[in-house]
């Protein structure tokens, strides 16, 4: 894909005030990224959205480099290290200047009812990125099946998420999916 | 010299230390380059969310923090915007060495993975058509949406068995203007946050 500045620019500002807004970690701003680079500006398809979200998982690293993987479809190496400052780069200074005064903070009500507050809406955007996560990705019902067969071993038990990744990557190599 | 406060240090700063047994052994101070090395392998470790590896590597293997600090300092960053074990780097980071701690330990945390992400997407630039590996991706996705699917079966118990409907509520509307409907996230925020403080203060 061809970028120019003004590429750049949507990228930079998207990104800088999603920062803001990703309460309850990278996960929540999924189905944010997938509004805006799918529907609005068209950079990726919904098949490549989830083919991103994918590798993404496939990388370590924390949740957020996603956004990295989009600004490097969307405009290569210059795209990845714009997008990931701008989706880091106000949420970090905001944490700094918490930080610095945290120690004032401790203990105050305020603590006690925003992370309350939190926590429901939270709950709700993983729900909503699951859900746009299922309906980007071409489903079968062997597609369905390691979807349940995944919650249900991830609820239960305590499996490293690599092993089910594996035998997920495994079956599609297969041609199952 | 003794360590300076760090978050979440049960009371008060070094020169009155707490009387908590588990506060005991002072906290190690580590350098920047350990800061570093620190973040880098704790980031390269962490497949799919690195809270366990941050957790193992500070409080078990360098004592670098006491359990009872990093769960404190985990809360504050989990509700804080942005990654929450980025700002657990920029907090931690900031406790030790100051801005140059920060700054140190952000850049531990996020330049190898996105080092690694952009050579992951040069493949999938060049393969990603190839119909082998896009079922494989699509597998894995399929994979992901139970894990995201899990985590929030496990978020709904506590929330649900409270007595109050309002939580619930709020969860619901937000996955419906946002995983349904698809607003735009800032919006849907700016309505919901304020009316869930609201019930959380009122509830006090």
């Amino acid at each position: 894909m061809k970028a120019d500045g003004s590429t750049y620019l949507s990228l930079a500002g998207f990104f800088a005030v999603l920062s803001l807004f990703a309460i309850g970690g990278g996960n929540s701003a999924v189905p944010e990224m997938h509004r805006y680079a799918v529907d609005v500006q068209h950079w990726l398809t919904d098949q490549q959205f989830g083919d991103t979200f994918a590798l993404a998982q496939l990388t370590p690293g924390p949740n957020l480099i996603i956004v990295a993987l989009i600004g490097y479809h969307v405009a290569g190496v210059l795209g990845a290290v714009v997008t990931i400052s701008a989706m880091c780069g106000p949420s970090c200074v905001f944490a700094f200047f918490i930080g610095s005064a945290a120690e004032r903070f401790r203990g105050m009500v305020w603590h006690n009812v925003l992370s309350r507050a939190l926590i429901p809406v939270t709950l709700g955007l993983t729900a909503s990125s699951a859900a746009v996560i299922a309906t980007t990705a071409d489903y079968n019902w062997i597609a369905a099946a390691i979807t349940l067969a995944t919650a249900l071993t991830a609820y239960f038990m305590r499996v490293h998420p690599l092993w089910a990744f594996a035998v997920a990557a495994l079956l599609g190599a297969c041609g199952l999916i | 010299m003794t360590s300076p406060p760090i978050p979440g240090s049960t009371a008060t700063p070094a020169a009155n230390p707490s009387p908590s047994p588990a506060a005991a052994p002072q906290p190690v101070r580590p350098t920047l380059a350990e800061l570093f090395i620190a973040f880098a392998t704790i980031s390269l470790s962490g497949f799919g969310g690195v809270l366990a590896w941050s957790r193992r590597m500070m409080v078990e293997e360098r004592k670098w923090l006491t359990p009872e600090q990093f769960n404190e300092t985990y809360a504050l960053c989990a509700f804080l915007p942005g990654g929450n074990i980025i700002n657990f780097s920029v907090i931690f980071g900031l406790r030790i060495r100051g801005a140059a701690g920060s700054a140190v330990a952000v850049a531990g945390l996020m330049g190898p993975p996105v080092l690694l992400v952009m050579f992951v997407g040069a493949i999938y630039a060049h393969y990603g058509d190839v119909p082998a590996l896009r079922r494989m991706l699509t597998g894995v996705a399929a994979a992901a949406v139970g894990l995201l699917v899990a985590t929030v079966a496990k978020m709904a118990q506590p929330l649900f068995r409270s007595s109050t409907i309002t939580a619930p509520l709020i969860s619901l509307a937000t996955f419906i203007s946002i995983g349904i409907v698809h607003w735009p996230l800032p919006l849907v925020l700016m309505v919901i946050v304020p009316v869930s403080i609201a019930v959380a203060w009122a509830r006090l």
